[in-house]
């Protein structure tokens, strides 16, 4: 994901938000799947998390307008869904498999050593904005456990020792 | 019926309903949450666990939940079973897990349904050692005070809130044991109907923000019936006082009238009655622009006398917002030749012909319980959830309730609300509006059409020929207009109980007319319809029915000198004519006497002001929209704790008034007198004698109680003004007593309750205990006498007639836009009502925004009003434009009571505000 | 999330793969992947069709009506491989049709979640025209006019992959109106989700599908009454659905043949086995194969450890105990001892491993993904969760274990909404069965107060939650 996400200070806690035009036609045809339009609303809003790595309050709202939807209604199902973040992220989410079979095979010095590496907990993001940290549960990568995943892309299994080479790809 | 067996006990049920309401029907006590009566089941909360049985062998038994279980024939349950019981202890003592146990603090304390279910379960010991969540509150408006640290996640705000009534900014957020249940951003709550949030949610996470403003526990108030005034519904209240104030609305459940629900203007729009400008003594104003001086009773009754006795002739004006009793006692003082309702000409035209309509048209007219039956909906020129807001959440169920057929064709039963909803989708029993301006129905309806006053009329007309073509037909219609009339009329028809809805907002005969010839042509066709008539104000149908003439012809009578003194009966005339008219005419009186409980230009303008009781010091009877006649009785005696106030019934007052003009004693009078006086006296309102139990009315010997057998502080309450406790106020007049002494029980069905209370249940859900079923009707039979009867038999059509819709060029014409907050004159006193008032706005279509220079959200100012010959000027107050795109051109939408006088139709000019001056 | 390149050629990247040769799997043996290519390479629709793909489908749709291929898959008595065992003829018999009924929906389960299942995705990944085979059948049994497959978030491999398969296939008219000229039409999108196991609960998914909140429904009505918008609806699991265009190519007889005399239930599973073992993998083997047959699949415990115990198929599951080993995997003979078969993925738990802290890990993730609608799982799970962290730190106290019993009795089976709790219930109360020991063991080493312990659950993920 992360395009960088120069605007992300001016859009906490701001309804101004415009949907880029392109994400408006992408949601508008990710309607035509559904007998209503409130099914696009989970997709709408992975789309404006794609451009934007989250979802502003803003973007609520027009998400809502467009699919004819009350705010609350698309808001509850934003903050209902763990891989929706409502605040902002760093231009790289790791996610850490926490599920049994990674808690097996160790993910617990895994996610020490990251954290460590980091300089952040979970929920938390890198003072250069580069990493997000989060807890993700069961990747479905158990025999390749422990797993993570960085930006849609999962790797197993990972040791602390492989890390430095791992994020050396993220900027 | 079934018959289900619970605890080794037979019992016969409503098979229709689920074993936990089954349960509660029979005054068996199981502990709920998420399940509402209005609401239906959604297993969420998983509190009212029993053990329900295969058959008379099985012994074993599984755990099921009450709510989520049909009370099916031959069923076995055990309520009272062990592992049920270590279950249902086993949730609460969760709920309770992060519930910050603040019950003295907290102002649901004392009514709470989870205190109650706390120990009901018998849950009083705390295990969870581990640290509780907290929360941030929300600022939700004037209305609702939030504190989400309380909540037990039961879901029922939301399931309210937007299922029930549609609304769209609340909801539930986060997931796990992490739920919040707010708004999307903070701010004023939307609906309106926010404030049943305070009864539905069980515990103290929505509370009455106007109650918190001076609090009171629920056993420290002191109650009786009430009526709502703030429009013609006629919902049953609660209003709780203590120490001279109304503190409190809550609904009083009333089975076929308002059940569970009130508007959020009936529930906090009470605070006109505790303004500290209020008259509380007589005044005498000697001559105009000097200083009112205070009498007390006996000199102000003589010095009004001998004013009057003066007068060649006294003109009486009553008002709609008073009670029989009051108009009828002025009626009889000046006598009917002199009597006027107080109503404006247009409007007193609609409301006969409203009368007429309900006795003649050929439908019934449904109670609002009745509406949420009715399966497709034609509401013609009224905006319900505006004008008559309890009506628009009956309409609102009656579209929805097309889920609960569906849901029946594959047995799933009504009460299973989510799978209900599920089926539902946007599936809706047809509703067609014709109203120029968005309403908050338009989103369940199949179509709105905006329109001019004419042409909905028209429409009317059209769809009555379409129904019935023996209906006559409209001339000159265009074809647009006449396929919406085809699709309107083939969709009422389709309908097994089709229902029209108009009323009187639009002071519009014609669109009245029209309806009524829809109705007729629906009774022709043999369907099983229903028509209702919005009224504007809590007692216009009783006023129309008690007949008078018009404000118009009051008016003229003084400003062209026929009479010479004129006495108003608890009305504000500058809310109903132009102001220089009423000016004019009251200018011409030699003595002008005021009753009223609100300081109102009229009120400043008299010579005498007589402090009248609002319907927290007075009793009464009121008529609401659907022709029953409802009593209210006094909730408190004003002078007990303020011995200065001289506050009385304008029916008390007039009594004597009258007695004195006559020189007679003033001789007995009582609520039972006053009300048997009115009703002998006019034949449609004989029935008002039988619309509550008089004086004498006794259960088990007993008075009923206004205050709970908690009431504390009697004794210290008065001990400012003196230490010795003077006997409690006596009320002759009602069977109710100011004293918690009395019955106030449950177990004797009875029809007036001044508050619902039960042992174990002292929250709203008490009302449980007091009817048939729950959810049904009150034991003691639902309070009030229907006047209204149709009559049998199929009248004559009407020719479409149209109101004159000329519009003059020189200006738009008025369209007055009923408002739920703002629209009505005393709760637009409250402050919390005030604060809720919308912006001035203006509506105008796009070419005459074009005309005037201006555009969507730019400023207008309002330069003058002509109706018929009186032309008024505004420095007016800068009104916002917005413009619509289907508004109907040449009409100006104005909102309800920002421009107190104007007429329906009034031509305006309208120009850009010269900023700065004026 | 779009894919990044920066993880591309880089040897950490996980792969799906089967841990058997091409030469094992056979068209007779292994209806599931015989047509999975040894490079691990997608079979796209050239290949699938020289594989005899869509045969099946050809098939039923000349001479089959609804009613017809129901009953074959109710002879085979195909169990639901989602977790839940139920048989998909039966499911798809109860499917409302016919009459005034609209034409409803097909829903693939596809939101693997549960812990220790990584079955659906090899599937999916590399063989997505089976599952589109699958899925036109079991829409032409259930008359389905629009077929979904509800893919979690993070299978990102796999919707890339679905969705140029979707487009294949219906360029070859094997999707869409008319197809294969036998007048039915039927199409599939793929519905990506964005977190939450809950969305695995059928009806929670249909309610995420419909964009809402995933709280389950209440069943009765069942989806095939009352699904996705009010439609008749069956949601069935990818590998149930993979095994269906077999069923119908080869018969009821040959597919409960595959099992042989090993058990009652027929065909073929994906099994496979997680955890500190040699060689964690998946295999397709006969319904009813031994726990010891699949560990020794996997090449046993890595060195050095013993196995302690083991999760049959999945974390809502219960725990099994190495004599349990010598019993068949599947769904009666696992019930029969207490637990469940679940996902057949097996997960091995050595001895050096406190159950204490397992299950704190377990019921942490029960806690987690609890959707908050009842309120035994959303109010009790976290409960439980601190009783455990206190044990695991030795800071327990006298009645924590019973409360914990009590715990897991109140979440079982009836008593809450869905199966969400009692899932987290099962581990918890053979946990507390079978090792009870380890749990008092947490008692009582520190007296006191153990307010101010840092809420993790709490915490968990801040930038999803206000």
């Amino acid at each position: 994901m992360m395009a960088t996400t120069p605007h992300t200070t001016e859009l906490i806690g701001s309804d101004r938000f415009e949907l880029h035009p392109d994400d408006e036609a992408a949601i508008l045809r990710e309607k035509e799947h559904y007998e209503q339009p409130q099914a696009a609303c989970i997709e709408a809003l992975k789309i404006v998390q794609r451009r934007h790595g989250w979802v502003p309050d803003g973007a609520i709202m027009a998400i809502g307008r467009l699919l004819g939807l009350g705010f609350a209604a698309v808001d509850g199902v934003a903050t209902f869904y763990s891989l929706i973040f409502r605040q902002p992220v760093g231009r790289h989410v790791i996610l850490v498999c926490d599920s049994s079979s990674c808690f097996l095979t160790g993910y617990e010095t895994l996610k020490q050593a990251l954290v460590e590496k980091l300089g952040v907990d979970y929920g938390a993001t890198t003072a250069d904005g580069r990493f997000t940290l989060l807890p993700v549960c069961c990747l479905g990568a158990c025999d390749g456990a422990p797993a993570l995943m960085i930006d849609g892309e999962t790797f197993g299994p990972v040791t602390p020792e492989d890390l430095s080479d791992l994020l050396e790809g993220y900027e | 019926m079934a018959t289900i067996h619970v605890d080794g006990k037979t019992y016969e049920v409503n098979g229709a309903h689920n074993l936990l309401q089954a349960c509660l029907s029979l005054g068996l006590d199981i502990p709920y949450f998420c399940w509402h009566p209005a609401m239906g089941s959604v297993g969420a909360c998983r509190q009212c666990a029993v053990r329900q049985y295969k058959d008379k062998d099985d012994n074993k038994g599984v755990l099921v939940m009450s709510c989520m279980t049909p009370a099916a024939d031959q069923t076995r349950i055990d309520i009272d079973d062990e592992e049920a019981r270590a279950f249902r202890a086993s949730v609460v003592e969760w709920l309770m897990i992060n519930h910050p146990h603040d019950c003295p603090v907290c102002e649901e304390g004392g009514h709470c349904h989870l205190q109650d279910m706390t120990v009901m379960t018998g849950h009083d010991r705390r295990r969870y050692r581990f640290n509780k969540r907290t929360r941030r509150n929300q600022y939700l408006g004037p209305f609702i005070a939030h504190e989400m640290n309380r909540c037990i996640t039961c879901y029922r705000c939301v399931r309210f809130y937007n299922d029930y009534a549609g609304g769209t900014d609340l909801g539930a957020f986060g997931a796990r044991d992490n739920i919040y249940f707010g708004r999307y951003a903070e701010g004023a709550l939307e609906s309106p109907f926010s404030g049943n949030l305070t009864e539905v949610c069980p515990t103290g996470v929505f509370t009455d923000q106007s109650h918190s403003d001076h609090y009171t526990r629920k056993w420290d108030l002191q109650y009786a019936p009430g009526i709502c005034h703030q429009c013609a519904v006629g919902c049953n209240i609660s209003p709780g006082e203590r120490y001279g104030e109304i503190r409190r609305i809550e609904n009083r459940y009333h089975g076929e009238v308002n059940s569970h629900f009130l508007c959020d203007r009936g529930r906090f729009g009470y605070g006109y009655v505790n303004r500290a400008d209020r008259p509380r003594v007589p005044e005498w104003t000697e001559r105009p622009g000097q200083e009112a001086v205070t009498l007390g009773v006996d000199p102000a009754l003589e010095r009004i006398t001998g004013a009057l006795r003066q007068a060649r002739r006294i003109i009486g004006i009553g008002s709609p917002r008073a009670s029989l009793e009051s108009n009828h006692q002025l009626l009889a003082m000046v006598g009917p030749e002199n009597f006027s309702t107080g109503i404006e000409s247009r409007e007193q035209a609609c409301l006969a012909m409203m009368n007429r309509l309900q006795e003649t048209s050929g439908l019934p007219t449904p109670t609002p319980r009745e509406i949420e039956r009715h399966d497709a909906i034609l509401v013609l020129g009224e905006d319900p959830v505006q004008s008559a807001a309890r009506l628009g959440l009956n309409l609102r169920q009656a579209v929805l309730s097309r889920r609960e057929e569906l849901a029946e064709q594959i047995g799933v039963p009504a009460w299973n609300a989510e799978a209900v909803k599920t089926l539902g989708q946007d599936r809706y029993h047809p509703l067609h509006i014709v109203w120029p301006a968005p309403t908050e129905l338009d989103s369940v309806a199949v179509a709105r059409h905006a329109l001019a006053p004419d042409d909905i009329a028209r429409l009317g007309f059209a769809v009555a020929h379409a129904i019935d073509p023996a209906a006559p037909p409209v001339d000159g219609l265009d074809p647009a207009s006449q396929e919406r009339a085809g699709e309107i009329a083939v969709s009422l028809l389709k309908a097994a109980r089709p229902l029209v809805v108009s009323g009187g907002s639009l002071a519009s005969e014609a669109i009245l007319e029209a309806a009524g010839a829809v109705a007729r042509a629906l009774s022709r066709r043999a369907a099983q319809g229903g028509l209702v008539l919005i009224r504007r104000e809590a007692n216009s149908t009783g006023l129309s029915l008690m007949g008078g003439q018009t404000l118009d012809w009051a008016l003229d009578e003084l400003s062209e000198g026929r009479a010479d003194a004129v006495v108003v009966l608890e009305n504000d005339l500058y809310q109903r004519l132009p102001a220089d008219r009423v000016e004019q005419a009251l200018a011409r009186a030699n003595t002008r006497v005021v009753l009223d409980h609100q300081r109102t230009r009229t009120a400043e303008g008299a010579d005498f002001i007589l402090p009248a009781a609002s319907f927290a010091e007075g009793s009464g009877t009121l008529v609401n929209l659907e022709g029953r006649a409802q009593r209210f009785f006094r909730v408190f005696e004003p002078a007990y704790l303020r011995p200065e106030t001289r506050i009385h019934e304008s029916w008390r007052w007039l009594h004597t008034l009258a007695a004195g003009l006559r020189g007679e004693a003033p001789g007995d009078i009582s609520l039972d007198l006053a009300t048997r006086a009115c009703a002998g006296a006019h034949p449609g309102l004989a029935g008002i004698v039988d619309a509550a139990p008089g004086p004498d009315y006794r259960i088990e010997g007993l008075r009923l109680a206004r205050e709970p057998q908690r009431y504390s502080g009697r004794t210290a309450m008065r001990a400012n003004l003196d230490v010795n406790e003077p006997r409690p106020p006596q009320d002759t007049d009602t069977p109710f007593a100011y004293s918690m002494e009395g019955y106030s029980g449950f177990d004797r069905p009875r029809q007036q309750i001044p508050f619902a209370w039960a042992p174990g249940w002292n929250s709203p859900q008490a009302w449980n205990k007091f009817t048939d079923e729950v959810g049904g009707h009150l034991r003691g039979g639902d309070p009030g006498i229907r006047l209204i009867r149709p009559q049998p038999g199929h009248r004559e059509y009407p020719d479409p007639v149209f109101d004159d819709g000329a519009t003059d060029s020189s200006g738009l014409r008025a369209l007055v836009l009923p408002r739920v907050f703002g629209g009505e004159e005393t709760s637009a006193r409250a402050e919390p009502v005030r604060q809720r008032m919308t912006a001035p706005v203006v509506i105008l279509a796009r070419p005459d925004a074009e005309a005037l220079g201006v555009r969507d959200g730019d400023s207008l100012t309002l330069l003058g009003v002509r109706e018929g010959d009186s032309l008024m000027l505004f420095g007016g107050p800068d009104i916002t434009v917005s413009e619509q795109e289907d508004w109907p051109p040449g009409w100006a939408g104005l909102p309800a009571g920002l421009l107190p006088g104007l007429g329906q139709g009034a031509t305006l000019t309208l120009g850009k505000p010269t900023g700065g001056e004026s | 999330m779009s894919g990044s390149t920066s993880g591309q050629g880089n040897p950490l990247r996980y792969h799906s793969r089967i841990r058997q040769s091409g030469t094992e799997r056979q068209p007779e043996t292994h209806p599931l992947t015989w047509r999975l290519r040894d490079d691990g390479e997608v079979v796209w629709l050239g290949e699938y069709l020289d594989k005899d793909g869509y045969q099946s489908v050809r098939r039923a749709l000349a001479e089959s009506d609804p009613q017809g291929i129901i009953t074959v898959v109710k002879d085979a008595n195909v169990r639901g491989r989602g977790g839940a065992g139920f048989s998909a003829g039966v499911k798809w018999s109860l499917t409302l049709q016919g009459g005034d009924m609209p034409r409803g929906y097909l829903i693939c389960n596809a939101d693997e979640m549960e812990p220790g299942t990584f079955k659906d995705r090899l599937l999916m990944e590399q063989q997505p025209h089976l599952l589109i085979e699958g899925m036109i059948l079991g829409a032409r049994a259930n008359n389905a006019r629009q077929g979904y497959i509800f893919l979690r978030g993070e299978y990102v491999e796999a919707a890339r992959v679905l969705n140029r398969a979707i487009d294949e296939a219906r360029e070859a008219g094997w999707l869409g109106p008319d197809i294969d000229g036998s007048g039915f039409d039927f199409d599939i999108a793929v519905h990506t989700g964005a977190g939450r196991y809950i969305c695995g609960e059928e009806t929670a998914l249909i309610n995420a599908l419909e964009g809402k909140r995933a709280n389950p429904r209440a069943k009765p009505p069942f989806p095939g009454q009352s699904g996705a918008w009010g439609r008749p609806t069956v949601v069935n699991n990818v590998e149930t659905l993979c095994n269906i265009p077999a069923v119908i190519l080869h018969g009821a007889d040959w597919y409960q043949n595959l099992s042989g005399n090993r058990t009652g239930d027929g065909g073929t599973k994906l099994y496979g086995v997680s955890g500190p073992v040699a060689e964690p993998g998946l295999w397709e083997l006969p319904m009813g194969v031994t726990g010891a047959e699949l560990l020794d699949r996997a090449g046993g415990l890595r060195q050095g450890l013993r196995l302690k115990t083991w999760l049959p198929g999945g974390t809502s599951t219960g725990f099994l105990l190495p004599e349990h080993l010598e019993l068949p995997l599947d769904f009666d003979s696992i019930a029969n001892v207490g637990s469940r078969l679940g996902t057949g993925l097996m997960m091995a738990v050595p001895e050096d491993r406190g159950m204490v802290s397992l299950m704190r890990n377990l019921e942490e993730f029960f806690a987690r993904e609890s959707c908050g609608w009842c309120t035994p799982c959303r109010d009790g799970l976290p409960w439980v969760v601190k009783l455990l962290r206190d044990l695991e730190k030795g800071q327990g106290q006298a009645g924590d274990i019973e409360l914990l019993d009590k715990l897991a009795a109140d979440c079982g089976p009836g008593l809450t909404f869905c199966a969400l709790a009692p899932g987290a219930a099962m581990p918890l109360e053979t946990a507390l069965r079978h090792f009870r020991q380890e749990f008092e063991q947490g008692i009582g080493k520190v007296s006191g107060d153990t307010r101010g312990v840092p809420d993790r659950v709490a915490a968990d993920a801040p930038a999803n939650n206000r």
